[in-house]
C-alpha cells in the first residue's frame, strides 16, 4: 500500500497535458485508479441522489463508521481486507433496514452505537498492528482516508465490476424507487413493494459505502454521497435529470481530484477529490442563490 | 501532542508494559501502581476534568437534540489539531479556534424548516464534514511522517498529557461551566418551549448561539482525551443513558455527570492495565451503560404493561 501523499515515484507533467495523459495511460496504478475511481463515483452519485432525496444521510455517516470497523477487523482476523469491509457493511446496512431509519430515527441511539463502533475499530486496529502479520502501521489511516493510487489489479477489477453492478441495479429500481420515496403511502397502495425497495437499497448504500472506502477512504466517502447529490438536487428538479447529474458530477470530481493529485503529488486524492465535489456544490448553491427555481 | 518529558516517561512505561503493568486485582494496590507514574495522574486529572465538562454540556446537547452538530464540531477539531500541528503552534489552541470558529458559523446558518430543505440540509452538513476531515488529511499528509499521530488525533491517547495541558483544560473548563451556569435556567426554558420561552423575552437566538459556542469548547476538551472521533462516547452516552433512567431534571443531570466520571475513570483504569486504547474502553463503558439503562426501562415498561393487564379495572379505577 502507498503512503498518504500519493504514489511514489509519481512524474510530473513534464511532457505538457498530452505527455501528461499518455503517462497515466502507461501506468498501471493510474489506470486502475481512474477506470475503478469512474464506477465507484457513478455509483456513489446515483446511490448518493437516492440517499439525500429520503434524508438517509446520517445512515450513510453510520456506515461510513462501519467500513472502518469492518475492514479492520478482517484485518485483525487474517483475512482479505475485502471480505470484511463489504460483509460488515452489507450486514449492518440489512440491520439498519429492519430496524427501520429515516428522519425520525432516535439520533442519540445511532449516534452511541457509531461511537462504540469506531472504538471497535481502534480495538481491532491495535490488534493489527501489534499482530506479527501487521507490521506495518499506516493500514488504519489508510483504510480512514483512502489510497486509490494504492488499487491492486484484483482488487481494482473487483470494485469495478461490483461498482458497475451496483449502477445497474439503481437503474433497474430507479423508477420504483423514486416513487417510494417520494410517496410511501400512495406507492404502496399502487402495489410497489416499499419495504422490499427499502431493505434492498440500504443493501446498495452498504455495498457503494464498502466500494467508496477503498477509493476516499472511510472517514470521506460521506462527501462522495452527499455533494455530488446535494449539487444536483440544487441545479434541477426533475428527479432522472437529477440521477444522471449527480452521478456525472461525482465521476467529474474524481476524475478532477485524480488529475490534480497526479499533477501535485503533495496533495492526497482524497483530498483533491473531496475538495473539487465540495466546490461544485458550493458553485450549485452560488448559481441557484438568486431566486431561481430549483 | 506528546511533550518531550513526558514522552520519556510514557516511553519507558511502554517498553516495560508486558511486564510491569499487570493488574494484582488488589484495588488499593493496583491504584497505587498506577498513580506511581506522573502520566498517568494527569491522564486522570485530564479525564476527570474532561467528564464533568462533557456530561455537563451533553446533558444540555442530548435534551436540545443537537448532536448531530456536536459530532460535526468534534470531526472539526480533527483538522484544527492537524493544522496546528503542521503551523507548528500548541495543539490547544489549534483545537479551541477552530471548534469555536465552527461553532458560531452553524450558530449562524438559517434555520430551515421543511421536508425538502431538511434533507438538502443535511447533504451540507455531511459535506463540511467530509470536507472538514479531508482537510485533516491533507494537514497530515503535508507536514508527514507522524502516522502514529493521526490514530492519537482521531482516536485519543493518554500517554502525552502535560500538566501544561492539564492547567489550560481546567482554566477552558472554568470558564465553560461557569457560563454555562449563567444562562443555565433560561437555557433549559429555551429547550423545553422555545416559543413561550420567546414569548417572555428570553433571547432564545442569542441563547442557542452562546450554547454552540460552550459545546464547541466542550468538544475541543474531550478531543484532546478521546480523540475527534470518539467524542460521542463522553457527549452523548452518559447524557442519554441518564435520560433514560429518570425524567427529573436535576437528578438527570448529576447522573450524567456521575456516569461520565466513571465511564472515563474506569477507561484510563483499565487501558492503564492493558494493550488496548483507551478509547475502545472508554466507549465500550459509555455504550453497556446505554444498554443496560435501554434494558431497564423497556424492562419497567413491560412489567408495567403486564400489571395493567392482569388487573385492567383497577388501574384504570385507580385515578
Amino acid at each position: 500500500m502507498t503512503s498518504l501523499a500519493g504514489a511514489p515515484g509519481l512524474a510530473s507533467l513534464a511532457g505538457g497535458p498530452l505527455g501528461g495523459l499518455a503517462n497515466i495511460a502507461s501506468q498501471p496504478f493510474l489506470r486502475y485508479a481512474f477506470i475503478a475511481g469512474a464506477l465507484i463515483a457513478a455509483a456513489s452519485g446515483l446511490v448518493g441522489y437516492f440517499v439525500v432525496l429520503r434524508s438517509q444521510v446520517f445512515t450513510g455517516d453510520a456506515l461510513s463508521h462501519v467500513a472502518f470497523t469492518g475492514a479492520l477487523a478482517a484485518l485483525a482476523a487474517g483475512a482479505d481486507l475485502l471480505v470484511g469491509l463489504y460483509g460488515a457493511c452489507v450486514l449492518v446496512a440489512l440491520a439498519m433496514a429492519a430496524l427501520g431509519t429515516g428522519e425520525h430515527a432516535d439520533d442519540t441511539v445511532i449516534g452511541s452505537v457509531f461511537a462504540w463502533m469506531l472504538g471497535l475499530g481502534t480495538l481491532f486496529l491495535t490488534i493489527y498492528t501489534t499482530s506479527p502479520a501487521g507490521s506495518e502501521g499506516t493500514s488504519g489511516v489508510n483504510v480512514l482516508f483512502g489510497t486509490i493510487f494504492g488499487l491492486s489489479a484484483g482488487q481494482a477489477v473487483a470494485d469495478s465490476v461490483i461498482a458497475a453492478g451496483v449502477c445497474a441495479a439503481i437503474v433497474v429500481i430507479g423508477r420504483p424507487l423514486l416513487f417510494a420515496s417520494i410517496d410511501a403511502a400512495v406507492a404502496s397502495a399502487r402495489r410497489i413493494p416499499v419495504r422490499l425497495l427499502d431493505v434492498v437499497f440500504l443493501g446498495l448504500v452498504g455495498v457503494t459505502a464498502a466500494a467508496a472506502t477503498q477509493a476516499v477512504g472511510a472517514l470521506l466517502l460521506l462527501g462522495l454521497l452527499a455533494a455530488p447529490a446535494g449539487a444536483a438536487q440544487r441545479l434541477t428538479a426533475r428527479p432522472f435529470a437529477g440521477m444522471w447529474l449527480s452521478g456525472g458530477i461525482a465521476v467529474a470530481s474524481i476524475w478532477a481530484g485524480l488529475l490534480l493529485a497526479y499533477a501535485a503529488p503533495a496533495l492526497p486524492p482524497s483530498f483533491t477529490i473531496l475538495a473539487t465535489a465540495t466546490g461544485i456544490y458550493l458553485a450549485a448553491i452560488a448559481l441557484t442563490q438568486n431566486g431561481r427555481p430549483r | 501532542m506528546v511533550s518531550a518529558d513526558l514522552a520519556g516517561a510514557a516511553g519507558r512505561w511502554l517498553a516495560s508494559a508486558p511486564g510491569s503493568a499487570v493488574p494484582t486485582w488488589n484495588l488499593v494496590s493496583d491504584i497505587r501502581q498506577m498513580l506511581m507514574f506522573p502520566f498517568m495522574v494527569h491522564a486522570l486529572r485530564a479525564g476527570t476534568i474532561v467528564a464533568v465538562t462533557a456530561g455537563a454540556l451533553g446533558w444540555f446537547m442530548v435534551l436540545r437534540r443537537q448532536s448531530f452538530a456536536g459530532h460535526t464540531l468534534a470531526i472539526v477539531s480533527f483538522p484544527g489539531a492537524a493544522g496546528a500541528i503542521l503551523l507548528g503552534v500548541s495543539v490547544s489552541i489549534g483545537y479551541f479556534a477552530v471548534t469555536i470558529a465552527a461553532a458560531l458559523v452553524i450558530a449562524a446558518a438559517p434555520r430551515s424548516i421543511g421536508g425538502r430543505a431538511r434533507s438538502s440540509e443535511s447533504a451540507i452538513i455531511g459535506t463540511v464534514q467530509a470536507f472538514a476531515l479531508a482537510c485533516g488529511a491533507l494537514f497530515v499528509s503535508l507536514f508527514g511522517g507522524f502516522l502514529n499521530g493521526v490514530t492519537d488525533l482521531l482516536f485519543g491517547s493518554f500517554l502525552g498529557i502535560s500538566s501544561g495541558q492539564v492547567l489550560v483544560l481546567l482554566a477552558a473548563a472554568v470558564v465553560t461551566l461557569a457560563l454555562l451556569a449563567l444562562i443555565a435556567r433560561p437555557l433549559f426554558f429555551a429547550t423545553v418551549d422555545p416559543d413561550v420561552a420567546a414569548a417572555r423575552g428570553v433571547p432564545v437566538r442569542l441563547l442557542s448561539a452562546v450554547f454552540l459556542v460552550l459545546l464547541g469548547c466542550a468538544t475541543a476538551e474531550v478531543s484532546q482525551i478521546t480523540g475527534a472521533l470518539l467524542v460521542f462516547a463522553l457527549l452523548v452516552m452518559p447524557a442519554a443513558t441518564a435520560q433514560r433512567l429518570t425524567a427529573r431534571p436535576a437528578l438527570s443531570f448529576t447522573l450524567t455527570i456521575a456516569i461520565a466520571l466513571a465511564t472515563a475513570w474506569l477507561g484510563l483504569g483499565v487501558a492503564f492495565f492493558s494493550a488496548y486504547p483507551v478509547g475502545f474502553y472508554i466507549t465500550t463503558f459509555g455504550f453497556a451503560g446505554f444498554v443496560l439503562a435501554s434494558a431497564w426501562r423497556e424492562g419497567g415498561r413491560l412489567v408495567r404493561r403486564r400489571a395493567r393487564r392482569r388487573t385492567p379495572s383497577a388501574v384504570v379505577a385507580a385515578p
